[in-house]
């Protein structure tokens, strides 16, 4: 296990290393101009003069060569720097946001609790409503329970998000008034009100992200559940007289979660990167609200240097979800 | 032969029916039921062992698991080893697990594949027994032992063994609780030759040596000679006939078990040439929806009009073999369904060799 998990992440290297590039020709190829939201009144040669300062003047093997510079070499070690107090990134140019001048780096660490927060405390809210949703609906194949669970799903997995953000809006903040709809970033928990306050403007946007996720893995676990129910080692666990508590929970169940977990594991880079259009509808300025700022702006490091983050999420976590396979199932071994 | 005169009663079945509802339908209503299992009736005796024959799809399987109560049973009586069970429930089979144990007949998918094989075999323990951990992983020794597996063994996956290994497992298993009663639901069918004689001889021993009462079911007419006491012929969810082995293999009563034992092949190739064999015409009917009057009548070779009308009663023709066929009518017609039910057990006992 451990000489295939080390040769699969030797193999990801130049796999990175050519999403790496795709991502940069095509971000290049991409028609837009960082100067084009400057004021008209700047004259050409004054334009084309930023465009230089910014790098643009180089051919692109030599900016991608040195994006690359920047981000593999320059990045670790400032953050190096900064952990140990000591010098090697000193004089070294960083990623530069072309919007805001400072470090993409630097951004991101910014923006990055906020999406962690309400993306990935919706995606294990989601997780964990989905499993037992799951487990019941198979035990109970067509009770109303399961046809209910049937129901809420398709309606969580076929209405987009940005329909049910709005939607819960409308109902809870503006009807009601019971949460806010805009998520303050800045709000800092100090005492017990401010978290309830917390809570609150967080409770839309997780419960939006959680009904699509849960919606999902439900149906994923039901479906593992009611194959696993039908084979005989259940009859078997059966007639041994083990209580039914026993054959659902650990035979039939340990079985199940195989499919589900590694589901549940390639799902873990969507919560970086897939809740761009939820974070959008409640104001909640995460990475997907960086990304699309981003695009719309032309900033081209920091739209390369996000997604390539969330191409090395996804490289990780199919590695993580393949391991997983191999430790949870005795029947795949890899060697 | 076993000697029947001091033997005792262990499985009783009495007008045991297991039907499947079918739903149809907008609203998914009940339009009908699949007679897998139609009043059926047996005994076994202890330390016997009564092999159960029938085309596929004759319901063998199904009045084996419902035997053991791994189904519940539509109508019916069982009565193992003295406790009636058919209407027992899910907490007191459980108590009563311990008896009665099932070898299954695919020895891959009947094993968990996340579970070790001393955590397979040693998992009814928990439940059933109080031993501890060291005592426990002897016993599991002991168990793999008595079917010949390598102790080494006790760690591994299943899918790490041959078929053969694997149902030896499966029979480990079923011994663990050390029952009185094993049902082995074509325990070879799944198993190559070689393998077949070795677990068919493997069942042999471990009987002698703990005393077990098999219901062992096959569609194996040599294998069921071999290794049965007594015979009973299934035919579309009902015994049509049950007779001592020998007296079925020299002289089968029933149309349909003669067509049975026709089919199978001759070693010697020119006896086979001169065989005469009975091919019966026509599919199984569906068990959802029987003919009426005898089960078997749609394509008997010697099927009566009577046949058609009525269900046949139940004869007993030779000492101790029972046939459900209208030929038997004639000779002996004073007997009724009922009584034939009711004097199996005791013709056999006072007439048994």
């Amino acid at each position: 296990m451990f000489t295939y998990t080390v040769r699969r992440l030797l193999l990801a290297i130049p796999t990175l290393l050519f999403i790496s590039l795709i991502i940069f020709l095509l971000l290049d190829l991409a028609p837009g101009d960082p100067t084009a939201q400057l004021p008209l009144t700047i004259p050409p040669e004054v334009r084309e003069k930023i465009r230089e300062s910014l790098g643009l003047g180089q051919p692109v093997y030599v900016r991608y060569l040195l994006w690359l510079k920047q981000f593999l070499v320059a990045e670790p070690l400032h953050v190096f720097d900064t952990m140990f107090g000591t010098g090697f990134a000193d004089g070294m140019q960083r990623v530069i946001s072309w919007q805001t001048r400072s470090p993409v780096a630097d951004i991101i660490a910014q923006r990055m609790p906020q999406t962690l927060w309400v993306v990935g405390l919706s995606y294990v809210i989601g997780t964990l409503i989905a499993l037992p949703i799951g487990i019941i609906s198979a035990y109970r194949q067509y009770s109303w329970f399961d046809q209910i669970g049937a129901l809420v799903s398709m309606i969580g997995y076929s209405v987009p998000t940005f329909f049910t953000g709005v939607l819960l809006i409308v109902v809870f903040a503006v009807n009601l008034g019971w949460f806010p709809s805009i998520y303050d970033t800045t709000h800092v928990v100090d005492s017990w009100d401010a978290f309830v306050f917390q809570v609150r403007q967080m409770a839309m946007p997780v419960f939006v992200l959680a009904l699509y996720n849960a919606a999902q893995i439900s149906r994923f676990m039901r479906a593992s559940m009611l194959d696993n129910l039908a084979q005989d080692y259940v009859r078997t666990a059966r007639a041994k007289g083990m209580s039914e508590k026993v054959v659902v929970l650990l035979h039939v169940l340990r079985n199940s979660m195989i499919p589900v977990v590694t589901v549940i594991a390639l799902g873990v880079p969507t919560i970086f990167g897939g809740a761009i259009i939820t974070e959008q509808v409640f104001k909640v300025n995460g990475l997907g609200q960086l990304l699309i700022t981003a695009i719309y702006a032309n900033d081209i490091p920091m739209v390369q240097t996000l997604t390539f983050i969330f191409a090395v999420l996804i490289v990780l976590f199919n590695l993580i979800a393949d391991v997983l396979y191999g430790m949870l199932d005795p029947r795949i071994r890899y060697d | 032969m076993l000697d029947m005169s001091d033997a005792r009663k262990l499985v009783e079945i009495r007008g045991l029916k297991m039907h499947f509802p079918i739903f149809s339908g907008l609203l998914r209503r009940q339009s009908g039921a699949v007679k897998a299992v139609d009043d059926v009736s047996f005994t076994i005796y202890e330390g016997e062992t009564l092999g159960l024959v029938g085309e596929s799809g004759c319901g063998k399987s199904t009045c084996g698991r419902a035997v053991l109560r791994l189904y519940d049973v539509t109508e019916g009586s069982i009565r193992i080893d003295g406790v009636e069970i058919a209407q027992a429930d899910p907490a007191q089979l459980r108590g009563l697990r311990p008896t009665m144990q099932m070898v299954f007949q695919d020895p891959q998918a009947s094993l968990n594949p996340r579970m070790t094989l001393a955590s397979i075999i040693g998992e009814p323990l928990d439940e059933h027994t109080k031993l501890g951990k060291a005592e426990k992983l002897n016993r599991v020794y002991e168990l793999m032992d008595a079917v010949g597996l390598n102790r080494a063994f006790a760690h591994r996956y299943p899918h790490e063994f041959s078929g053969g290994q694997r149902q030896r497992i499966g029979i480990a298993r079923a011994l663990a609780l050390q029952p009185k009663f094993i049902v082995c639901d074509e325990p070879i069918a799944a198993l190559d030759v070689s393998i077949q004689a070795q677990v068919v001889n493997l069942l042999e021993k471990l009987q002698d040596e703990f005393g077990l009462t098999y219901l062992f079911i096959s569609h194996d007419l040599s294998m069921v000679r071999h290794i049965a006491d007594r015979v009973a012929v299934m035919y579309l969810g009902k015994i049509v006939e049950t007779a001592p082995r020998e007296a079925l293999y020299a002289a089968p009563a029933h149309p349909y078990t003669r067509a049975l034992l026709s089919a199978v092949p001759e070693p010697d190739p020119r006896r086979e040439a001169r065989k005469d064999r009975i091919i019966l015409k026509g599919d199984v009917p569906s068990p959802a929806n029987p003919p009426k009057g005898c089960n078997f009548c749609t394509r008997c070779p010697e099927v009566m009009e009577i046949c058609r009308e009525a269900e046949p009663d139940t004869f007993e023709v030779t000492p101790g073999q029972f046939v459900a066929c209208h030929l038997y009518a004639q000779t002996n017609s004073e007997q009724t369904a009922g009584q034939a039910a009711a004097t199996e057990a005791h013709k056999s006992i006072q007439q048994g060799d």
